[in-house]
């Protein structure tokens, strides 16, 4: 029984084809984007690490505001097959040396902005702290990272999303059918998993989400 | 009375029947220099078969218009350049250089090398940074593991592309190498 919670509870579909994501947008207005925004659209040229699927809509938003754009799909890429080895459970985990050698590798490169998304709330939990920790290391002093995160009373089935920018303090969610809650942070939580940042700020949405500026 | 053969056909309904070599006396002034793997010469091998000379001179005008096609079978090693417009729906691994040409990565097209072309229009996938001088576009089957240096980028949703884009204004980059230290404390307050 244990072992078949832990299938349920797992994210992993590897080996599964990617589900067609709906078609359908919900505008949603965002405090934290608008915070977000106010800073990217103060000057030009900045370096912006969007870790959310890849969306026509921000690459076009960003690099219209003059900023060079970088795109990893983290929780895409930790589904990677080839990055999943068997754990002694028997329960496929990634290999967390291996992503982080093959992901988020810039070369020096460091970034003014980073749209972290909900992408922790599903992360594998192995990659969770680490992959903070390398944003860390690859933001830019005074860099600010919008994070969005699920408040308990969201449950285990709360889709996933992916976000595109529709206006200065508009995105619009598609539902992603893939990926599945992980976990649920509270504010002690996120404090500790930014702790090496300088602030954050909390803004608590209708819709069971904590939307937090984290400024490195 | 008698059907017209096949060749004496007018030149406006001439197939463009895109071949995979430059064996045509019609087709590019500068060869595409490749090695071609061994287990991939079959398909070539099909459009290698001499073509009829008597090829009438408005035929000739439309196939240099038409666009130089590498096929799903075929598999390059090394250094692809050329001075014309490129369909490639096969295997490349070392570098695409078409300078001021286009080049189009079909469905089937597995590139892995770094590519530059004026125009660069993806269908399928590449592990590689594109340098398109005009404009890049990256159709809804297309995967791009790679930056992007380009003027203009279109992105059809369903894409998915992994790597940095800067545009280019000018021909110069927009983040510029100047770093500005950023003050955004102002932004985000202490802890609530």
């Amino acid at each position: 029984m244990p072992q078949f919670l832990k299938m349920f509870r797992s994210s992993t579909t590897a080996g599964t084809p990617p589900l067609a994501p709906s078609q359908e947008r919900v505008p949603r207005r965002s405090t934290g984007f608008q915070e977000f925004t106010k800073v990217i659209q103060a000057r030009e040229g900045l370096n912006v690490l969007d870790l959310g699927p890849t969306s026509p809509t921000n690459i076009h938003y960003l690099t219209s505001l003059g900023h060079k754009i970088y795109n990893v799909d983290v929780l895409l890429s930790s589904m990677d097959p080839a990055l999943l080895s068997p754990g002694e459970d028997g329960v496929a985990t990634v290999d967390v040396e291996r992503f982080f050698a093959e992901n988020l590798v810039f070369r020096g490169e460091q970034f003014d902005a980073v749209l972290l998304w909900s992408v922790a709330d599903y992360l594998p939990e192995l990659l969770v702290k680490p992959l903070v920790e390398r944003i860390h290391s690859v933001m830019q002093p005074g860099g600010m990272l919008l994070g969005f995160f699920h408040t308990k009373d969201a449950g285990p089935q709360a889709p996933y999303h992916r976000y595109h920018i529709a206006g200065a303090d508009t995105l619009e969610l598609q539902q992603v059918p893939r990926f599945r809650l992980q976990r649920v942070f509270n504010n002690r939580h996120i404090e500790n998993l930014f702790h090496n940042f300088k602030s954050l700020k909390f803004f608590l949405a209708r819709d069971h989400t904590r939307e937090v500026l984290v400024v490195r | 009375m008698w059907k017209a053969r096949p060749e004496e056909k007018p030149t406006g309904s001439a197939a463009p029947a895109p071949s995979t070599t430059n064996n045509s006396t019609t087709m590019s002034a500068t060869p595409v220099t490749a090695v071609v793997s061994a287990g991939a010469a079959a398909a070539p091998a099909a459009s290698a078969a001499p073509r009829s000379t008597f090829v009438p001179q408005r035929q000739a005008e439309n196939f240099r218009a038409e666009v130089a096609h590498i096929g799903k079978s075929v598999l390059i090693k090394g250094e692809l350049s050329g001075s014309e417009d490129l369909y490639l729906d096969g295997e490349v691994e070392g570098s695409v250089d078409l300078k001021q040409h286009s080049l189009t990565v079909g469905p089937h097209g597995r590139i892995r090398a770094n590519i530059r072309a004026r125009e660069v229009i993806v269908h399928g996938k590449v592990d590689g940074n594109i340098a398109g001088d005009e404009k890049v576009e990256l159709k809804k089957s297309a995967v791009l593991s790679g930056d992007i240096t380009t003027q203009r980028i279109m992105i059809e949703d369903g894409a998915f592309f992994k790597g940095a884009i800067d545009l280019l204004k000018d021909g110069k980059s927009q983040s510029g190498d100047h770093r500005r230290e950023l003050s955004f404390t102002s932004a985000a307050g202490s802890n609530s």
